[in-house]
């Protein structure tokens, strides 16, 4: 359908160390993974991040910002530096034995894994950067798949009786006024004009939370008005367009990073979504804006502007009847349900246009994609009660009004407030979404079979796979890796070789599979896919 | 739940419509019933599995800002 991937920041929290270093605990985090695939035997996992082609000042509109007028949490090219003597501020001395630091005495802060994902330390956050899939449904495998390489984390720390427990959480809040992202990305032709994006995908991003908000109790950034909102994020927006990611977020993320051949692609980077647990609300997130980009790309977007999207998207998500209007520059006064309507009959034609939703010729997930957007919409129009298997803040919302009728509660309520926080603990025993999944209240798109075999494999159908297999088979020899290369150190060669992967649909296991069968050196296999063998997958 | 005390006295028309009304009706409020004891299972379960203090664990938890 479309390359696409996402990115988790994880809530983090030790409930015995109050004021625990987040940074350093989420160092920690990515600690025992590395220790976890080790025991585990699959390769050495621990492969460092390459960031060399990280260019988060590129800005999509033409220009790049000066890197002494950014902000400091825009830099996100350079390794973050966490020494010893950091550390040691942080927490003690006896924090300096943690096994597992590299010879200049600094902590793990970045891993490639097997699957072809990234888990590194992001700002204060551990963070798991799916590897890049084609469809919707990939998109909700390998995405849950990090929240099992979170869970394996967590318990790994947990079984260190020396240091104190931590928590992970697939939030987006801590109704403290801190918000932190869960972010989609998509691949788009750089061809595209960005004003037609922009024009595009607003009216989209402001109504689409009513089918893929996460939901959450408080109103406002600090959660100072009592009530339930659609949405995670969206008291947290500023503008409409810019280049932040951590200060003034705006709507439409402008950060120009292709991670690709960069006069041929763009990548859109998306920060408005909320984290999603519900398997239906993050298939749709990923399906539904995946069709909307085609619109833009056939020109067939709906021609609607929302007037002051900002407060409009907050407006949408302060009201869970729906009943809430938005004025367009029309004139109109406009539903978040209607403007899902108008997009989805507009992705509708364009999918009977092109063939990609027939059932027998079409793309596979076009079909499928319009068929769930189709049915929830017209749920939640109806009955939005009756889309709590499906819609994460109907199932929020359906567990939270089950606790005010039995018990009373007002939406101030300490309890409601840790309902909310609970429901995206991680660890199935604890996190109230995996109760209500063990219950069988809510729907699975992915099986959980799949998920889990998401975990150590990468995707087949994009370069992800070629990272991926590189790290579980040659992981002792490759000493970084990135989105757009992977870099191996030979015994013997005497040089670092750098091998690019700067096409997203090359380097499937299609084009390499059989390379990667053939060889069980990283010597060989380097010898045949740079030398004069074909086939050689990249570039 | 009290479905069953309200045996209504058989209206009008008994010979005719006989207990033809009476099986439909009973299947949704069976449902609904059901429905009200899952709810009650469900959050009896997660009594079980919320942190003991709320209002601690919830003001505690505090993160620093990211994306």
């Amino acid at each position: 359908m479309r390359v696409m991937g996402s990115e988790t920041e994880y809530g983090i929290h030790a409930p015995s160390a109050p004021g625990a270093n987040a940074t350093m605990m989420s160092a920690r985090i990515i600690q025992a993974y590395a220790t976890v695939t080790r025991q585990r035997a699959a390769g050495g996992a621990e492969t460092r991040w390459d960031y060399t082609d990280e260019e988060p000042l590129h800005d999509a509109r033409g220009w790049t910002v000066d890197r002494a007028s950014a902000d400091p949490s825009q830099l996100t090219d350079q390794p973050p530096v966490l020494d010893a003597e950091a550390v040691a501020l942080a927490y003690g001395r006896q924090e300096l034995e943690l096994d597992g630091q590299d010879e200049s005495g600094s902590l793990l802060m970045n891993m490639v894994l097997g699957n072809g994902a990234r888990l590194y330390v992001d700002h204060a956050h551990p963070e798991y950067s799916s590897p890049e899939v084609t469809n919707p449904r990939d998109a909700v495998a390998w995405d849950a798949a990090g929240d099992l390489v979170a869970l394996a984390t967590v318990r790994k720390v947990a079984a260190d009786t020396s240091l104190p427990p931590i928590n992970l959480y697939k939030n987006n809040t801590d109704n403290k006024s801190v918000s932190y992202g869960s972010h989609e990305n998509y691949l788009m032709p750089r061809s595209v004009p960005f004003g037609d994006i922009i024009r595009g995908l607003t009216p989209f991003f402001v109504s689409r939370q009513v089918i893929c908000g996460a939901g959450r109790v408080g109103i406002g950034q600090d959660s100072s008005t009592a009530g339930y909102q659609i949405s995670q994020r969206a008291d947290f927006f500023e503008a409409e367009v810019g280049l932040e990611t951590t200060i003034r977020r705006p709507i439409i993320n402008t950060r120009d990073e292709p991670h690709a051949t960069a006069d041929k692609y763009r990548r859109l980077h998306v920060i408005i979504g909320d984290a999603n647990l519900s398997q239906v609300s993050n298939y749709l997130k990923f399906g539904t804006t995946a069709m909307v980009l085609s619109l833009i790309e056939a020109g067939q977007a709906p021609r609607i502007e929302v007037h002051e999207p900002v407060q409009a998207l907050q407006a949408i998500s302060h009201d869970t009847t729906l009943a809430t209007t938005v004025r367009l520059l029309d004139g109109r006064r406009v539903t978040a349900l209607d403007i899902q309507w108008m997009y989805y009959e507009a992705a509708a034609k364009l999918a009977q246009e092109t063939g990609v939703a027939d059932s027998v010729t079409g793309d596979g997930h076009t079909h499928g994609v319009l068929e769930r957007w189709e049915s929830t919409l017209s749920l939640l129009g109806s009955d939005p009660a009756a889309a709590a298997s499906s819609v994460e803040w109907v199932a929020k919302k359906s567990l939270l009004e089950g606790y005010r009728n039995r018990d009373g509660l007002g939406w101030d309520d300490a309890r409601l407030g840790l309902v909310d926080l609970q429901w995206s603990d991680i660890r199935p025993e604890k996190g109230l979404y995996y109760r209500m999944l063990s219950r069988d209240r809510m729907i699975r798109i992915v099986d959980d079979a799949d998920i889990a075999r998401a975990v150590g494999e990468p995707p087949s159908d994009t370069r992800a796979y070629f990272r991926g297999r590189c790290v579980s088979s040659f992981g002792k020899d490759v000493v970084g890796a990135s989105w757009d290369s992977v870099i191996f150190d030979v015994p013997g060669l005497g040089k670092l070789q750098r091998v690019p992967t700067r096409e997203p649909l090359r380097g499937t296991r299609a084009l390499t599979g059989a390379l990667f069968d053939r060889h069980k050196e990283a010597g060989s296999f380097l010898a045949e896919l740079l030398g004069q063998k074909p086939p050689p997958p990249k570039d | 739940m009290a479905a069953q005390e309200q045996q209504q006295p058989q209206s009008r028309d008994t010979e005719t419509e006989v207990d033809v009304p009476e099986a439909p009706p009973a299947a949704p409020e069976a449902q609904a019933s059901d429905a009200t004891q899952g709810v009650d299972d469900l959050l009896d379960e997660i009594d079980g599995v919320l942190e003991s203090n709320a209002e601690e664990f919830v003001r505690a938890f505090v993160q620093k800002g990211g994306q």
